[in-house]
């Protein structure tokens, strides 16, 4: 489905993003896996597997990324801003550099991101630009007024990108996924998370590849006239 | 062809326009270097010099003239 597409994909190393990189290699992707630490997609490179290592709030490191992909490919597809952090405070104990760390990496980065992709899709007036959102970005949720607002946020950029560079022929959109079964969840307790599988109408906990197979749909040509949308990738979970 | 050469070609091409309107062009002076032809500029610049521009200089290209001079900063001289 993405055969000769060069994608990149941030926030690489695990869970949501991990399984992106593997299903868009499976189907015939060039894939350049984006980690912060050295080391870390070691064991996910292949002969279309390419590592780059760079913290998406480094705009440098981002400039470095973009130059690779160009003089080694040429061109890029597909982009999926994945890379995030998730941080719970509740109101009036959440600190200004939690605030601030949570929309580097959740909002600047990604807007970053979208300008320095755009202007290869511009060049060949075509492109996937899939950004990462929420459930809770959607609904809100108690606990996450900083994350949800980043993600609300990253929901706002999608539409507002999309109808900017629709006339370059470029597709702009968001999956929200809802509770995954990935790290970003493991501190909930056994009792905690039966309460949470309750709240979900499928009655089980989403994975990373229920994400990754949506996203796999806004990659390829499949979707080719679908913009400006965003997905819940959820089971129907209430929140 | 010379860096001058490349660098109004980039201009006409990208712009649609004669040789004799990029003297003293500024940005928004014309119809067609508008932000969409702006983002179309930058990207054939790019392409032409090799080189990936930073955001704080794409907002600042405000010029054909202060574009020459934006350049000198990636080692391009016109």
């Amino acid at each position: 489905m993405l055969d000769n597409k060069v994608a990149l994909v941030t926030g690489a190393s695990r869970g949501i993003g991990k399984a992106i990189v593997e299903v868009f290699a499976k189907n015939g992707a060039i894939v350049y896996a984006n980690a912060r630490k050295e080391g870390d997609l070691d064991d996910i490179i292949s002969e279309n597997i390419i590592p780059l290592y760079f913290d998406v709030t480094d705009n440098s490191g981002i400039k470095n990324a973009f130059s690779q992909i160009k003089k080694e490919q040429g061109r890029l597809d597909i982009l999926v801003n994945n890379a995030g952090i998730m941080k719970d405070a509740l109101i009036g104990m959440i600190s200004g550099e939690v605030m601030r760390e949570i929309f580097e990496t959740n909002v600047f980065a990604v807007a970053e991101l979208i300008q320095f992709a755009s202007k290869f899709m511009i060049r060949q007036k075509s492109g996937s630009i899939i950004n990462i959102s929420s459930l809770v970005g959607v609904n809100g949720n108690k606990g996450q007024l900083v994350y949800s607002a980043s993600k609300g946020a990253v929901i706002s950029m999608t539409k507002t990108a999309a109808k900017e560079l629709a006339q370059y022929n470029i597709r702009v959109n968001s999956i929200a996924p809802g509770i995954i079964d990935t790290d970003l969840h493991s501190f909930v307790g056994k009792e905690h998370m039966a309460e949470r599988i309750a709240g979900i109408g499928m009655k089980r906990l989403g994975t990373p590849c229920d994400v990754a197979n949506s996203c796999l749909f806004l990659a390829s040509d499949l979707s080719e006239y679908v913009t400006g949308q965003v997905i819940g990738v959820d089971g129907s979970a209430l929140i | 062809m010379t860096n001058l050469q490349k660098y109004e070609n980039a201009f006409i091409e990208t712009l649609g326009i004669e040789q004799n309107q990029t003297t003293n062009l500024e940005y928004q002076a014309i119809p067609e270097w508008d932000s969409i032809g702006h983002m179309s500029l930058i990207t054939a610049l790019e392409d032409v010099f090799d080189i990936m521009m930073d955001t704080d200089d794409i907002i600042d290209f405000s010029s054909f003239e202060k574009g020459k001079e934006l350049l000198k900063k990636y080692d391009v001289q016109i």
